[in-house]
């Protein structure tokens, strides 16, 4: 094993777009990171924030959504309710002291294995260059990643 | 909760996985580390969804009473079923049962064995979390609509609806051009046995416009789908055709008054003329002519009205307008084929600059008896026979830049080419070829011939076609250059006519087509089919198959066993006469919903309706496509959704971050 950090990454993929492009690059056999552990929903838009925070809290460093391309979804439209969950969450993710760019959303069409691997790899060299996250909501938020100020973080 | 008894089933799918992942560690380390979470055996095995394996799994089931059972193999969008299948039979509701992918995820995407390893073991650990919260579920089973739409109607859409028609069950078939037929209607001879295409197609269009079982639309276009398998409801705008079908005979009389010639850019490929009122050829089926309001004197001018005073029974209608029909069918076979390559995209080929230089549908009408030259093959001044005739393979495949894929029928497609120079002129003809692509059967016999007819064949890409004569005897000539790559040469040769064998591409408007049907297309643009090998005419969405060419270059054996096949599938789910349907829905909790009517308007499919006396929300679950919107949005946690529900999904992300083992566990593993 590399001396390197290793982070690890949840991923969540819709099962019609996204879940496809994975099994496309498999079945391609394109090499990418390992790092990101993948689970199935039938839709992003299944996808509650809760599940995010939840990987967050349970150690991940970060967290990769994707789906059907806007305009392409299997039910029509909920892509796009993930859109705006998506940003919503992800200031969340800033007022509570978490880099917004642990967490990433990927649009992959079923053909789009080649995309789906190379987003992985890059999505992880982001987090690795980030560090480990080290969020443990029992201890509460370490004392060096809270701001000194709170008002420097709406304003 | 760890009252469930769980298995773990590792499959080394030969070296795919094992190559990679080393499954005895994973499967040991399952048995062992995941014995708290209620995994009493874990096995591996070469091929679990062997017939071997699944037994394995059954007798499992029934000897150590398991209750829940996963398994750590391919995608589950290719052996989920086999194992859900496999644990019902043990007597294990199928829905307890997890398939978890350690290939296509993991060992088919790294190299690194060691890390491999631990991945697998994560996503093992996940799914059994997972599985721990599933519930016993049956399938849905909702009715099947007999009636089947086809769209599209070459030979392809022809074949799938005269195999179900015949079968006894009802097709609406929808073709936007005038007439059916497609582009083997335009062929002449078809390889490698040269029966003449239209001998061999218009009995069957024949048969598709008389049979009482099919319904035919032309002249028309889907506008909308909705609903799922067995229950579409589709919208087909009907265009006005300007005729009153109902008195028309198809005596032809209105096309031979009109006054107006139209060049036809479609079926004539822009060779012939064809008239405002028209049916594209003779033998169009239905023979209804249509009036081209673009091109008609009527429609531009305001005046003419030739066909209709010339009309024996009155059937011309200027005032016909555009109508939007719906139709509610069980299943829709897709067969919209593929449009022509356009050569003008490779300039130094002079498609469209040099007068003599032919496209493949350009001469196949040259060479067609019923064509615009009666089958004469002359050039382009309607007259001259030509002496020398070169046919460029390839144009527009296997080129990286237009399109990396071999387009499958020009290599037969130029062989035949030749052959018909050869008999009807005598002319000399060279063929270019890259590599000579003839695997079907007949087709390395039709390229022995034509090497015995004396065809010259000459392996190289053409790199330019030019009219700028440099020696003597090129004068007036089409000079092809070109590296002759068996003697490493470069050549220039004179030749009257140049035939360019340019390839197939996806319909232009395929993705709007694959938008409208909630299917996918592949990086090329041709429709995606489920699984390339296993299931090429089924499509991801339940009840929307393909067939032909839309799905990738193919001869016309190919695209008729294609319809074909659609057609028993279509034929073999309507005789089930009803369909199981994944029982993967949203329920709310009436005790907990607080009718804040959140969840109504996230649902497209209008599943969810608020019932005003008790002031709470409903889901209906026959409109209920499981996507989970609704559960992931609803702010009182009053909608929950099966086989997704949160507790697994949650119970997974521990599982995945191995949450789920005790540090101390983790470090043994």
């Amino acid at each position: 094993m590399s001396e390197q950090f290793e982070p690890i990454i949840i991923g969540f993929t819709c099962n019609w777009c996204s879940y496809r492009a994975a099994d496309m690059a498999g079945t391609a056999r394109i090499k990418y990171a390992p790092n990101v552990r993948l689970i199935r929903l039938m839709c992003s838009g299944r996808l509650d924030p809760t599940f995010i925070l939840k990987a967050f809290a349970d150690g991940a460093d970060g967290v990769l959504v994707s789906g059907c391309h806007p305009g392409d979804c299997h039910y029509v439209e909920q892509n796009y309710k993930t859109m705006r969950r998506f940003y919503l969450l992800r200031k969340l993710l800033t007022q509570m002291g978490i880099e917004p760019e642990r967490i990433k959303l990927l649009w992959a069409s079923a053909a789009e294995g080649q995309i789906f691997a190379d987003e992985i790899t890059k999505f992880t060299e982001e987090v690795r260059r980030l560090g480990p996250l080290n969020w443990n909501p029992e201890q509460g938020i370490p004392k060096e990643s809270q701001p000194a100020n709170p008002m420097e973080v709406s304003a | 909760m760890a009252k469930e008894r769980i298995g773990v089933y590792v499959c080394h799918c030969g070296t795919n996985i094992a190559g990679t992942v080393d499954v005895e560690d994973v499967s040991r380390w399952a048995g062992e580390v995941l014995k708290d979470r209620g995994v009493v055996i874990s096995r591996d095995y070469k091929f679990m969804c062997s017939s071997l394996g699944q037994e394995l799994i059954q007798k499992d089931i029934k000897e150590q009473g398991l209750t829940r059972v996963v398994v750590a193999a391919c995608s589950p969008h290719l052996h989920e079923a086999t194992f859900r299948n496999a644990c019902k039979i043990a007597g294990l509701n199928p829905y307890l049962s997890e398939l978890v992918s350690i290939r296509e995820q993991d060992s088919w995407v790294h190299t690194d064995k060691a890390v491999a390893t631990e991945k697998a073991k994560a996503i093992i650990s996940g799914g059994v979390e997972r599985t721990i919260w599933q519930t016993p579920l049956d399938p849905l089973k909702v009715p099947i609509n007999p009636t089947t739409m086809v769209v599209g109607g070459g030979i392809a859409g022809i074949q799938a609806a005269l195999e179900i028609a015949d079968g006894g069950f009802p097709v609406v078939m929808v073709e936007r051009e005038p007439s059916i037929g497609g582009h083997m209607a335009q062929f002449d001879k078809t390889f490698p046995t040269l029966d003449c295409s239209a001998c061999i197609l218009t009995p069957k269009m024949v048969q598709v416009g008389s049979h009482p079982n099919i319904q035919l639309l032309t002249y028309a276009e889907v506008t909308n789908v909705s609903g799922y398998v067995g229950s579409f409801q589709v919208t087909v705008k009907q265009r006005a055709r300007s005729v009153n079908v109902e008195d028309c005979t198809g005596c032809g009389i209105c096309q031979e008054k009109c006054p107006k010639k139209v060049i036809d850019e479609v079926f004539e490929a822009g060779l012939g003329y064809r008239k405002a009122v028209y049916t594209p050829f003779p033998q169009a089926v239905p023979k209804y002519p249509v009036i081209d309001r673009e091109n008609c004197t009527y429609y531009i001018k305001g005046t003419c009205k030739a066909c209709e005073k010339f009309c024996p029974t009155g059937a011309i209608n200027f005032e016909q307008e555009d109508e939007y029909l719906t139709f509610d069918v069980g299943q829709i076979i897709l067969a919209t084929g593929w449009d022509l390559f356009d050569a003008r995209r490779i300039p130094q080929y002079g498609y469209g600059r040099l007068a003599n230089v032919f496209s493949n549908l350009e001469f196949e009408r040259l060479s067609n008896a019923a064509g615009p030259t009666g089958g004469k093959i002359v050039m382009r001044d309607g007259i001259t026979v030509p002496k020398t005739v070169g046919i460029v393979h390839c144009v527009g495949s296997r080129d990286k830049n237009y399109n990396n894929y071999c387009s499958a029928i020009c290599c037969m497609q130029s062989l035949k080419f030749a052959h018909l120079v050869h008999e009807r002129t005598g002319a000399e003809v060279y063929n270019f070829y890259i590599d000579m692509r003839t695997v079907s059967k007949g087709y390395d016999e039709f390229y022995q011939r034509l090497l015995d007819e004396g065809t010259h064949f000459i392996r190289g890409k053409v790199a330019e076609i030019t009219d700028a004569a440099r020696e003597p005897g090129e004068e007036g000539k089409l000079i092809i250059q070109v590296e002759n790559t068996l003697v490493g040469k470069q050549m220039r040769i004179p030749v009257d006519m140049v035939i360019l064998s340019s390839g197939l591409e996806p319909r232009h408007d395929t993705k709007e087509v694959a938008h409208l049907f909630g299917i996918s297309c592949s990086a090329d643009g041709w429709l995606l089919e489920r699984h390339p090998k296993l299931d090429p005419v089924a499509t991801m969405t339940e009840g929307i198959f393909i067939a032909g060419c839309l799905q990738g270059p193919k001869d016309i054996p190919t695209s008729v066993a294609q319809g074909a096949a659609a057609a028993a599938r279509v034929v073999g789910k309507i005789q089930q006469k009803e369909i199981s349907m994944e029982p993967i829905k949203a329920s709310i909790n009436q005790d907990k919903c607080s009718g804040c009517r959140i969840c109504n308007n996230l649902c497209p499919f209008n599943a969810i309706s608020f019932i005003e006396d008790r002031m709470v929300s409903e889901v209906n679950p026959a409109l209920c496509q499981g996507c989970g919107t609704c559960v992931a949005a609803c702010p009182a946690g009053a909608i929950s959704g099966t086989v997704f529900s949160d507790q697994a999904i949650l119970a997974q992300i521990d599982g995945l971050l191995l949450k789920n083992v005790k540090p101390l566990e983790l470090v043994a593993g």
